[in-house]
């Protein structure tokens, strides 16, 4: 992974419930540090003297208890352990409640070279945003070729070898009312252990294709933005592929098979493609199918127990029967 | 054109899996594939027509099979029918 600096931080396009509000007050020469981990520390106990497991390598978060201490030890003019604090290279000290540190303390930051943030949020609100916004940065990552599409709310990943038509069913897809998230190049990440968020890799290319023939497209345009999505989870992925006939594929589907991604099962689906065979209408049924089962109705499954139960009774029934 | 009576010799008889098996091998061979049982006469290598035979434990399938190469595909129909369909 490149490195993630500070700037980047402040540099993050993140909106609504993910907005850090972050501004930098100083230190600005910091701001290339890296951020090295995905963790916060309160240095509460730092402050107090105790250096003991010092959390350098985290961000710093100062509330309002952490700045009326500051306040405190201005007041009586003990310098030293702010000045320990800075001799650890942090990465950047963030005020929250827009509480402004006390000058020397501010001093001491610019000296060192150490970056001075502040956000108007609470301390316990900006804890949960930034630990999902820093998670969401170090998760595992990989890119993947293939396109994403949202069908019926389902993130469909549409896998196959180039020149299969993934593009070309895809914009069938997007006709037909569903989503594009992006087309080639997909990055995947991995969130909190069990869970695959796709976005495009580059978010001017994502919501463009190239159709043989025709060329590049934006699909924004053409399709309006209902027609496009920035991210979604990934929850099937579809393998197309030339029909082969000495292959045999799955003819009830009872039996679940999944692919894995970074380390997470994700229900998978071969689907044979021939001249003829409507391969969107399959993948739309696909991703309706798949709700179904997260419903907790298993089409297949039920079909075949209930087929089961029906030649068990017609078992029964004849034996009856041949002992008249 | 070749033909055989065979016995359903597995317990649950010829539901879902089964059914995919002896359509999947069935589908193999480019002869044309009918099983009967009680009359009613489904082709061999649609799966829901298999399934709809209703071909349960002990029950008499006739196997017909026309085609070129119809000796090969009844006597792998056969072995399935012999294996259990891989059951019990």
């Amino acid at each position: 992974m490149e490195k993630f600096t500070v700037l980047d931080l402040l540099q993050l396009d993140l909106k609504e419930h993910d907005a850090l509000n972050l501004k930098c007050v100083g230190g600005r020469p910091g701001l290339i540090r890296e951020i090295k981990m995905p963790e916060l520390n309160r240095p509460g106990l730092a402050l107090g003297g105790f250096f003991d497991s010092f959390a350098e390598q985290r961000l710093q978060i100062f509330g309002r208890g952490e700045t009326s201490y500051l306040c405190k030890l201005e007041k009586e003019n003990k310098l030293e352990n702010i000045k320990r604090l800075f001799s650890f290279k942090l990465p950047c000290c963030v005020f929250t409640n827009n509480l402004e540190p006390p000058a020397h303390f501010f001093s001491l930051a610019e000296e060192s070279g150490c970056p001075v943030l502040q956000t108007d949020l609470s301390s316990s609100e900006f804890s949960t945003r930034i630990m999902r916004v820093l998670s969401n940065i170090f998760a595992p990552k990989k890119n993947v070729h293939g396109v994403l599409v949202e069908v019926f709310g389902i993130g469909v990943l549409i896998q196959g070898e180039s020149g299969v038509g993934k593009s070309e069913i895809a914009l069938e897809l997007i006709e037909r009312g569903h989503r594009l998230v992006a087309d080639d190049a997909v990055e995947v990440r991995c969130v909190g252990g069990n869970f695959l968020m796709g976005k495009g890799v580059n978010v001017i290319a994502s919501h463009h294709m190239e159709i043989r023939g025709l060329g590049i497209i934006n699909v924004t345009h053409l399709f309006g933005v209902g027609a496009i999505r920035d991210k979604k989870q990934i929850q099937l992925v579809v393998q197309l592929e030339e029909w082969d006939t000495n292959k045999s594929y799955d003819r009830i589907g009872s039996e679940d098979s999944t692919i894995e991604l970074l380390g997470v099962a994700v229900p998978y689906l071969q689907i044979p493609v021939k001249p003829g065979r409507n391969i969107p209408i399959i993948i739309e049924t696909g991703a309706m199918n798949e709700r179904l089962k997260k419903l907790g109705y298993h089409s297949a499954k039920e079909f075949s127990r209930s087929i089961m139960n029906w030649l068990e009774t017609e078992r029964a029934r004849s034996v009856y029967f041949e002992t008249q | 054109m070749k033909e055989k009576i065979v016995l359903v010799t597995n317990r649950a008889g010829i539901h879902a899996r089964p059914a995919a098996l002896l359509v999947q091998t069935a589908s193999k061979y480019s002869s044309s594939i009918f099983l009967e049982r009680n009359n009613e006469k489904v082709n061999g290598k649609s799966i829901m027509g298999v399934i709809t035979l209703g071909a349960v434990y002990n029950s008499e399938i006739k196997i017909t099979v026309d085609g070129e190469d119809e000796e090969k595909a009844l006597e792998a129909i056969v072995a399935l029918f012999e294996k259990k369909f891989e059951e019990n």
